[in-house]
């Protein structure tokens, strides 16, 4: 059964199914760093999904898609930001009010555009490495991969210097842990706010479009399912380390690709059962090492100024 | 001075008025506005929908005996949001639950129990299954601080895939090829109200939601329930047990959501079919915000709402647009309506100065 091709087959789908996970979870470790909880963030994705695969299907070009996306996550996150930080509207709500609408509309749109033709995107071109991707079995497992994946390395790395060595990041953990602090040093809880939110969403939306574009080919409704808060207990036990998102994201997308790479070296396991593994090894995961995730203080509070 | 008084009263009123018509008519227009991009007439899609979910005989008692299960998950999400636990795993309890009940009462009927007792197990099933399932996430909240939003919501798909699996793998129905479990005879289902086809599960709800509102306001264990929930410190040091509460929340809150899918399977259903998840639970959750957790509020909210989803699908058949809208309508109403909530508390603060 560890035949060459299983290995590549699962790590490979261990990173296309992680990558999703790896952009939306850097993003919500982000927001939640300055305090803001995403539940939206499994609308964020799934508006990306959507926005992604109809750009890439109208255009021909999975990097529009890309684009669209993020832009779409964008959107939704704008009113998250609107509601929650701005207005100070209690997050939780906001958040499942906007997963529902995104549901909603985008089976609307879906069954409105596709419900005569089923139209599906070619696969997409990975970005090999000259020289090193030729390695046998270590070659095409790290060597060769979709774009995106690569930008999702680096992004990690990007967020990891972010919160260590800049002044940004310590605003941001005071935004998260003391706003009333930051705001009397003379920082802007608020805008600080939006911004990370909004990053939020163009990463979410980014891991969506990559989900229907570079690997289902297809946009299904509800096709999140479930992704969007995977990714927030991601974040939750990461704190504030990138690079444990990343392993993490590895982790769990290697669950979630567990059910082809089984099939390519012929074993039929029930769809349920492997549905179920992603978020059984989330709560076994919550249930070793739980106590260990600890959140910022003011995470879900909104900041008003001058408010008590 | 008494006149002025009496213009300010009178505009004070049509301000009050403005705040709960006004997102509504909000949400109206905007629905409205997706429904002509989707090609269809608002006009004629909204008459549709009350004269379906409400007004037509048949549609009014489909409307009425959904009502039944929307009431007993909005009654347990009652219980758990007053007491601050957010117990958005609905979906897997309800549908875990339902597929016990499923399995247990067909087999009762077989043995030769009489129907009330069969319906009595039935619904004491359904319960324990939902609590059942809320026990982890409960232990790691009163234990270890774990938030349980994320857990519920693990457990829920957790509990959606595990209840497909049982109805595929370990309860199927051998006499038929459709991949269901058996299928509870109507003779032996919750009975119907008088000579309609309302099921006596509305009975249920109903008297499930007063029972569990009067509970929260009118009684000492209530109390103590709104106190972990309004603040948990303050509740530690006025002596609460607050675990054992936190658990006690969590096991009446599941229980009840447990109790909506046996209602539903035995009063409604009668068998599960594979795949099947009506979601209600994510959508319950607005209603009872919509409501502000009281209990009367929420039984005006669950009609509407039952009403639109049965209006809607038939608008589906009909009108072809997808029931999908109805999503869409009560996420819209949730956000109409906190804005209102927001104005209406800054008009109040800014009159206040």
């Amino acid at each position: 059964m560890l035949s060459e091709t299983f290995l590549i087959t699962l790590f490979l789908g261990a990173v296309m199914a992680g990558m999703p996970l790896l952009l939306a979870g850097l993003g919500e470790q982000l927001s939640e760093r300055a305090g803001v909880l995403n539940i939206g963030l499994e609308g964020m994705m799934l508006a990306g999904a959507w926005a992604g695969f109809v750009a890439a299907w109208a255009s021909g070009s999975a990097g529009l898609g890309f684009l669209a996306g993020a832009g779409a996550g964008l959107v939704v996150a704008a009113f998250m930001a609107l509601f929650c930080v701005i207005m100070a509207l209690n997050q939780i709500v906001v958040g499942i009010a906007l997963v529902l609408a995104v549901q909603g509309l985008t089976a609307l749109l879906h069954f409105v555009q596709f419900s005569q033709s089923y139209p599906r995107l070619d696969g997409m071109q990975a970005w090999a490495v000259p020289g090193l991707s030729q390695i046998p079995l270590l070659g095409p497992m790290l060597f060769s991969h979709n774009p995106v994946v690569w930008l999702g390395l680096a992004l990690t790395a990007a967020m990891a210097f972010l919160y260590r060595q800049t002044n940004l990041g310590i605003a941001l953990q005071a935004a998260g842990d003391r706003p009333a602090a930051l705001d009397a040093l003379g920082g802007n809880v608020t805008r600080l706010r939006v911004l990370t939110v909004l990053t939020t969403g163009a990463l979410a939306g980014l891991g969506g479009a990559f989900m229907s574009v570079a690997v289902a080919g297809v946009f299904v409704p509800f096709m999140s399912h479930g992704n969007g808060f995977i990714a927030i207990v991601l974040a939750m036990l990461a704190r504030g380390r990138p690079l444990w998102v990343l392993g993490g994201a590895f982790l769990f997308g290697a669950s979630l690709s567990m059910t082809t790479a089984l099939q390519v070296v012929g074993v039929n396991v029930p769809v349920d059962v492997i549905q179920m593994l992603p978020f059984a090894m989330v709560m076994l995961v919550l249930v070793l090492a739980g106590r260990k995730a600890n959140l910022p203080a003011a995470l879900g509070e909104s900041f008003e100024r001058g408010a008590r | 001075m008494s006149e002025r008084f009496r213009t300010g009263a009178g505009r004070e009123l049509a301000i009050q008025a403005l705040f709960l018509i006004g997102p509504l008519l909000a949400v109206l227009i905007l629905g409205g506005l997706i429904l002509l991009a989707l090609g269809a007439n608002p006009f004629s899609y909204y008459a549709f929908v009350v004269e379906r979910g409400m007004l037509r005989p048949s549609g009014l008692e489909a409307t009425l005996t959904r009502m039944g299960p929307l009431l007993l998950i909005a009654s347990g999400l009652i219980i758990a949001f007053r007491a601050g636990v957010w117990n958005l795993g609905g979906d897997g309890q309800f549908l875990l639950a339902a597929v016990m009940a499923a399995a247990l009462a067909p087999l009762l009927h077989q043995a030769g129990w009489p129907v009330w007792l069969l319906l009595m197990a039935g619904l004491l099933t359904g319960a324990i299954t939902g609590a059942a399932w809320a026990v982890l996430p409960a232990l790691l909240r009163a234990r270890q601080g774990l938030n349980e939003i994320i857990t519920t919501l693990m457990m829920s798909f957790l509990g959606v895939s595990l209840a497909n699996l049982l109805v595929k793998l370990a309860f199927l129905d051998p006499t038929t090829t459709t991949p269901q479990t058996r299928t509870l005879p109507v003779e032996a289902r919750l009975p119907r109200l008088f000579d309609t086809t309302i099921s006596s599960g509305l009975l249920i709800g109903l008297v499930v939601v007063i029972l569990v509102h009067l509970m929260m306001t009118r009684t000492a264990f209530g109390l103590r329930l709104r106190v972990v929930g309004a603040n948990p410190r303050a509740a530690l040091h006025a002596g609460l047990a607050v675990p054992a509460l936190t658990i006690a929340v969590f096991a009446l809150s599941a229980g009840l959501v447990g109790l909506a899918g046996a209602v539903d399977v035995l009063g409604i259903q009668g068998n599960i079919r594979a795949d099947w998840n009506p979601a209600y639970s994510l959508s319950v959750v607005p209603l009872v915000f919509l409501a502000r957790l009281n209990g009367y509020g929420t039984i005006v909210y669950v009609f509407l709402f039952s009403a639109l989803s049965i209006g809607a699908e038939s608008a589906a058949r009909r009108l072809g647009v997808p029931g999908y809208f109805s999503l869409v309508i009560v996420a819209l109403m949730l956000i109409t309506f906190a804005l209102s909530d927001h104005f209406q508390k800054r008009r109040q603060r800014l009159s206040q100065i």
